[in-house]
Formats: structure tokens, C-alpha cells, sequence
């Protein structure tokens, strides 16, 4: 089901493989615009295609009309396909950099959250030390958090990029399998996210 | 292989696309596309006076025809003007191929003269647009463009050509214009799965009250003599929408005529009575739907659409058929029982004896509803009739009886007023032996009036009926009945007079100011073979009824009193 907010909006997840062509990004999002829809998170990137790349969006909107967008993306001549991947078995992940505030008293502290959250501190400086977290949403969520004690001084996250699970048996449709055998990425919520 | 110019290899890629007539105006970033139109006789090029004209008159031509209509500009504000039949048939899902100008390719993006950002301005009213910045590309891209206008759910597609472009050389090759287009992001669907279909069938099979809304699909898939097998057989009450009006005879005893707003009270009470609804080929527009939530509540719906983001927008369904309305029609008749419905169909004799939408009023002036029907009477339903938008088009759609297949065209999505005189220079282009009628209002006649230009230039025998009430007649009828009777910017004190402007264009000009006249002028209308205006001076204030008020439902319904 979709996610549905405080404010009654639905948050769906969609992944669309599309031409890589000048136009095709202002094309998607003119008709997101159109329809009203927010895109919370954008990733886009290369595909196993040489020539299509896949887009992967998380999309904020009135239920019906966010529940509806895949097929009009699914009419523009340059998605060659697309799917609202929202109720199905997916592994997601998300990569954030986060500068925090780290002085010679804190550093050691910030440094040891960091491990517990398995996180990779990618620069030190004399007052900052930026990381980088990759994992789920809540998981960055929960990092993030956890430095605002110390001072957060910078974020960038990517947004999701998400794909379906593989079957587990032979002949099984992928990321069709049922909910008891999934992994815990979709049970994990708020601060027990501290591993995947 | 030959050597040719960007501009000749757009005419050679035009002549292999059966392009006949093209409704264009030039300007410098097209010229050297111009420079070489002269030299293919094939393309007949219709000089328009301003680049609206253009673009609807190839909405119009490709209605009445059914084949692409082209349309070209030049960049900046030649192809802005573009812009609302473009969206006009975007709409209405009319097929379009329109060819801008733009400025050399170094050029774009430093604010050049007549510099516009055109496939930009057009994204979200065009079903897909080009820029082509390499005339390597010109003759697949022109190909791909008129694939994509024509099939599935037809629309508009802009291609975009800088003038550099247009005027390179390079080789040219016939052979590779005729490989088969192949795009792994467009395969629009033909037959239905046969599961949905039967699905439908046993719907249709099990229901005591079902009717049929015929849309604008049944016309654009030429679904006609279709559409009637199923009707016939199963004795289904026919309902067309606004844009479906022509695609079943309405004289035809299963037909009641269109529903909604303005539409035949005991349409919008056949739709609210039935427990199944058929909807073929239309998308529950809100005109048709009002309150969504309290529309045709007692019924299943079955959803026949070409455009899988039509099924289930607007209005929750049993049964979606995803198919060209014409190839599942022909999948679903053979399914469907040979039935008679009687009780319902007397059931909808008797709404059409209690609501007599058609029955005009005993008045001292003159009528729009009478100047319709006395036109429908002497032309015997069988012209070809395009309307603006507003009280006159309601009327228009009301009053006229059409006999044939895809006779009426009308901006019923877009609603754009000034569609009148142009589209119906495109029909006549498609079918210059047929009579064409358009009906106008003041208002909107003066928004594309440029064109009797035009029309007087190519000897068009376009009848022109303007019914002239002074007024933005349907603003008057929603300030009266909506906003309070707060007139305001609803009168048209300075129109012109229609007669002498039609005559400074060379057109013959009748007025008419009395019921008892209009025999007389009509005839004498249809018996002048050039283009004729006729300024029929109709009462003001008059209000279209019935009336379903915006948002509301069947429970709303406004009929007028006799």
C-alpha cells in the first residue's frame, strides 16, 4: 500500500527505464508538474542499457492522481518502461553525505556512532568530519538525528534508487515472494535502524 | 541517392506521408523550407492569415478526413500562435503534424530574434515533439512524427527545425524513408485481451438497463456500422458524448442524443437509470459526469479505451477493455446475446416524452435553437457542421439532426472559441463537395475572423452562420443563473456589422432578423456557390437548457417550463 502522510498526500515509488536523450528529464517532469505531483526524490543513472537509463522516483500527491501517474509516464514515447514498484517486493537504498560538527571533544564520540552504524567517515577536517551513510531512508533518518546533538552542518542524500527482489525458487516471479520471507528492510522503522 | 536540402527532404517525406494541403504562413526561420515548397505541386500550401488559423484548420481537416493534418510556422511568434490548436487537438485527440521555424542552431539558447523555446512552450500540449538538430535526422524524425500523430490515441506532434537545418545538404536516400517505424516505447494496443472482453460480454449479457455513451473513439476508429451491430442486436439505448455526436444516426429510435451539462435531460437520466453503462470510446468528462461521486451511482460500468490512463481517472470500473474501440467491438459483438430490453427502452421513450429537451418556445424574436433546427431541416441533417464554443455550439449540438458518419466537429475539450472559421476551411479542404456549415457566435467568430480572408482566397462555399446575440452569451447565462445576476464584460456593444464586413471581404452577407426570414435566407445561403455570412440577430439573454450546473448531479437537473 502507499505510504500515506500527515497531510493525506500518498508517497509512491516508481522505477522507469527511458531513452537517454536531451529533453527526456524536462519531459517526466513537466508531467508531474501537470498532475500536481511532488517528486520528494529523483535518482537517475545508467542502466544495463548503453542507450536507456533508469529513473527511479518517489512521488508525493493526492492518492488517485499519484496512484495514476505510471500510466501517463508509460504514454511518453520516451519511457520504454515503467512500473509503480510501491506494493511490490523491492530492496531500496539511499546514500547521504553528512558534514557534522566535530571537535577535538566530540570527534571521538561522532566517530563511534558512526561504527555502530556502520557508516564510513569519508572526510576529517578540524571541525567537521563528513560522512557517508548508505541504507534505507529511516536508517539515514535515524543518523542524522543522532549528530544533530553534535550539529549538523550539511546534507545530501541522493534519493532512493530501488529494485525488485529476485525469486527464491526457480520458476518464481521476481519480487513477487510473500511477505513472511521478505527481509527486514520493510519492517524496519524509526531508531532500530541501525543496521540492514 | 540524392543530394537535397533540409527543407526539400521535409516536402519529399511530406509527399510520402500523402500529405495534400498544408495551412502555413512563413516567416524568416522557415524560408528555407518555403524556398523549396513551390517546386512540389503535390503540397498544396493554403496561405493563412494568422498561424491559429493554421493550426485549427489542420485540427478541422484532419476530423472531417481522418487523415494527419499539417500545419506549418515560422519560430517566436509564429509558432507561439501555434500553440491553442495545438492544444485543441490535444484534447480532442486529433491528429497533427505542425512544422516550426527556429533559428540557426548557434543561435538557440542567446535570445535571438524570434527566438522561442517552442518544444519547450509545447510539452504538455502536444502528444510528443522534436527538435531536430541534425538534417541526418529530418526524414525519420518527420516518419516517426506522423506514426505517432496517427495511432493509438492520436494527437498533435511538433517538429521543430532550426533554419540552418533546413537549408544543409546531404544525401538522401528513398529507400530508408520506407522502413517501418519501430519505437521500443510506443506500442499503442489493437485487439484486447480476450478475458476482459468476455468479461464485458457477460457484463453486457446479464444487464436489464444498459446504455451505451458512444465517444469521440468510435469516430476516430471509424467504429460506426460497429457500434450499431451492437446496439441493434442487443436493443442498447445509444447515448453519444459531445465529440461522439455524429458517430450513431440520430434518427435512429435507439439513439437519445448527447448528456450532461447541456445535454438531453432524458440522456442524463438514462445514464442515472441504467445498471450497466458502456462506455465506448469516451472518458467521463466532467461535462458529462458533474459530482463525480454521485454519477450514475446504480450502475456497473464497462470502459472500452484505447489510452490506459483513460480507465479508472476519472470513474471506478468493473470492466476495462484496453483496445482501438473498432477491433474490440469486433471482438465483443460476436459474444454479446441477441436481446431485446423492452421494458427499459419504453422505460426511455417515456423520459423522452416527459422531457422534451428538444422543444423550442413560442418567442417574438428570433432563436438560436430555431436558426439550428430551420438549418437542420433544410440541409436534412446530411451537412458537414462545425461550431465555436458557447451558447451556439450547445444549441448547434442540440438541435441539429445528423444522419451521417462524422459530420460534427466541435472543440469539445479544450473548448476554444475561434475554432468555427477555421476548422471549417479544414473540412471543406477535406471534403470540397460537401456542404459545410459552421456555426458562430459574435464572440468567438471575432477571435479568427482573419480567415474569411482565406476562405474568400480558395472560393471556400463555407455557409457561415453567426448567431449574433451581442453578447458572450453562455458568460451572461452563467453570470444570471451562477454569479447573481452580476453581469459584467458580457456585452458586446461595438460589434461590427457582419453583413459589410463579409462583403469587404468579398463574401455575400445575408441578415436575418426574423423567424419567418430564415427559410428564405438559408435558401438563398445554400443556393450561392462562393463562401455566405449570415448574421442571424438572435435574442440576448436567451439560456441554454436543460442545464446540469457545474459539479452537480442529474438531481440538479434545470429544465425550462412551457
Amino acid at each position: 500500500m502507499a505510504e500515506i502522510m500527515a497531510n493525506g498526500l500518498a508517497r509512491r515509488t516508481l522505477v522507469a527505464l527511458v531513452e537517454n536523450k536531451p529533453g527526456v528529464l524536462a519531459r517526466i517532469a513537466s508531467l508531474f508538474r501537470r498532475r500536481g505531483i511532488n517528486i520528494a526524490s529523483l535518482a537517475v543513472g545508467a542502466s544495463e542499457h548503453s542507450d536507456l537509463s533508469r529513473m527511479t522516483f518517489v512521488a508525493e500527491g493526492d492518492p488517485s492522481t499519484v496512484g495514476h501517474i505510471a500510466k501517463h509516464l508509460d504514454k511518453l514515447i520516451e519511457v520504454v518502461e515503467v512500473s509503480d514498484i510501491t506494493d511490490n517486493n523491492v530492496v531500496w537504498r539511499e546514500l547521504a553525505m553528512v558534514r557534522v560538527r566535530a571537535t577535538q571533544e566530540s570527534r571521538a564520540r561522532v566517530i563511534q556512532l558512526a561504527n555502530i552504524f556502520r557508516v564510513s567517515i569519508v572526510d576529517v577536517g578540524a571541525e567537521a568530519v563528513t560522512m557517508e551513510i548508505t541504507g534505507d531512508t529511516s536508517k539515514i533518518d535515524s543518523m542524522i538525528t543522532l549528530m544533530q546533538e553534535f550539529g549538523v552542518e550539511q546534507v545530501m542524500r541522493t534519493g532512493r534508487v530501488a529494485m525488485l527482489r529476485s525469486a527464491l525458487s526457480q520458476g518464481g516471479e521476481d519480487g513477487e515472494y510473500g511477505d513472511q520471507i521478505s527481509s527486514n528492510i520493510n519492517t524496519l522503522e524509526g531508531f532500530d535502524s541501525g543496521s540492514v | 541517392m540524392m543530394i537535397k536540402t533540409g527543407g526539400q527532404i521535409v516536402c519529399e517525406a511530406l509527399v510520402r506521408e500523402g500529405v495534400d494541403v498544408i495551412f502555413g504562413l512563413p516567416g524568416g526561420a522557415i524560408l528555407p523550407l518555403y524556398s523549396t515548397l513551390g517546386s512540389y505541386p503535390e503540397l498544396r500550401h493554403i496561405l493563412v492569415r494568422h498561424e491559429e488559423g493554421a493550426s485549427l484548420a489542420a485540427d478541422g481537416y484532419a476530423r472531417a478526413s481522418g487523415k494527419v493534418g499539417v500545419c506549418m510556422a515560422t519560430s517566436g511568434p509564429g509558432a507561439t500562435n501555434l500553440i491553442t490548436g495545438l492544444a485543441t487537438a490535444m484534447m480532442d485527440s486529433a491528429p497533427i503534424v505542425a512544422i516550426t521555424g527556429q533559428v540557426n542552431r548557434g543561435a538557440i539558447g542567446s535570445d535571438a530574434f524570434q527566438e522561442t523555446d517552442i518544444t519547450g512552450a509545447t510539452l504538455p500540449v502536444t502528444k510528443h515533439n522534436y527538435l531536430v538538430m541534425d538534417t541526418r535526422d529530418l526524414a525519420a524524425t518527420i516518419k516517426e512524427a506522423f506514426h505517432i500523430a496517427r495511432t493509438g490515441r492520436p494527437g498533435p506532434v511538433l517538429i521543430d527545425i532550426p533554419r540552418d537545418v533546413q537549408a544543409a545538404e546531404i544525401e538522401f536516400d528513398e529507400a530508408e524513408y520506407d522502413k517501418p517505424v519501430s519505437l521500443r516505447g510506443y506500442n499503442p494496443p489493437t485487439t484486447a485481451d480476450e478475458d476482459a472482453v468476455a468479461a464485458a460480454a457477460k457484463l453486457i449479457n446479464e444487464a436489464e438497463r444498459p446504455v451505451i455513451l458512444a465517444g469521440h473513439g468510435v469516430i476516430i476508429s471509424r467504429a460506426f456500422d460497429e457500434l450499431r451491430e451492437l446496439a441493434e442486436n442487443a436493443q442498447i439505448p445509444v447515448v453519444t458524448t459531445l465529440l461522439g455526436i455524429s458517430s450513431f444516426p440520430d434518427d435512429h429510435v435507439l439513439s437519445t442524443g448527447f448528456p450532461g451539462m447541456h445535454g438531453m435531460a432524458y440522456s442524463s437520466l438514462a445514464l442515472d437509470h441504467a445498471d450497466l453503462i458502456v462506455n465506448i470510446g469516451a472518458r467521463f468528462d466532467d461535462r458529462i459526469t458533474g459530482d463525480t461521486k454521485r454519477f450514475a451511482v446504480n450502475s456497473k460500468k464497462i470502459h472500452i479505451d484505447i489510452d490506459p490512463a483513460e480507465i479508472g481517472k476519472n470513474i471506478k470500473v468493473e470492466a476495462p477493455v484496453l483496445g482501438d474501440v473498432r477491433a474490440v467491438l469486433n471482438q465483443l459483438n460476436p459474444m454479446v446475446n441477441q436481446t431485446t430490453h423492452t421494458e427499459w427502452v419504453q422505460h426511455i421513450e417515456h423520459l423522452k416524452a416527459e422531457h422534451p429537451s428538444l422543444r423550442i418556445r413560442e418567442s417574438d424574436d428570433l432563436l438560436g435553437q430555431q436558426v439550428v433546427k430551420a438549418i437542420s431541416d433544410a440541409t436534412k441533417g446530411d451537412a458537414l457542421v462545425v461550431t465555436g464554443v458557447g451558447q451556439h455550439q450547445m444549441w448547434a449540438a442540440q438541435h441539429y439532426q445528423f444522419k451521417n458518419a462524422n459530420s460534427w466537429f466541435t472543440s469539445g475539450g479544450l473548448g476554444t472559441m475561434g475554432y468555427e472559421v477555421p476548422a471549417a476551411m479544414g473540412a471543406q479542404f477535406a471534403h470540397p463537395d460537401k456542404e459545410v456549415w459552421t456555426f458562430a457566435g459574435d464572440g468567438g467568430i471575432q477571435m479568427t475572423l482573419s480567415e474569411f480572408a482565406t476562405i474568400a482566397e480558395n472560393k471556400l462555399p463555407v455557409k457561415i452562420a453567426i448567431l449574433n446575440n451581442n453578447m458572450l452569451g453562455m458568460i451572461t447565462q452563467w453570470q444570471d443563473m451562477v454569479f447573481n445576476k452580476n453581469f459584467y464584460a458580457n456585452s458586446y456593444t461595438g460589434n461590427p456589422d457582419f453583413v459589410k464586413l463579409a462583403e469587404a471581404y468579398g463574401i455575400k452577407g445575408i441578415s436575418v432578423t426574423r423567424e419567418n426570414e430564415l427559410e428564405g435566407a438559408i435558401q438563398e445561403a445554400r443556393d450561392h456557390p462562393g463562401p455566405v455570412v449570415l448574421d442571424f440577430v438572435i435574442r440576448a439573454e436567451e439560456n441554454v437548457f436543460p442545464m446540469i450546473p457545474s459539479g452537480q448531479s442529474v438531481e440538479q437537473l434545470i429544465e425550462e417550463s412551457f
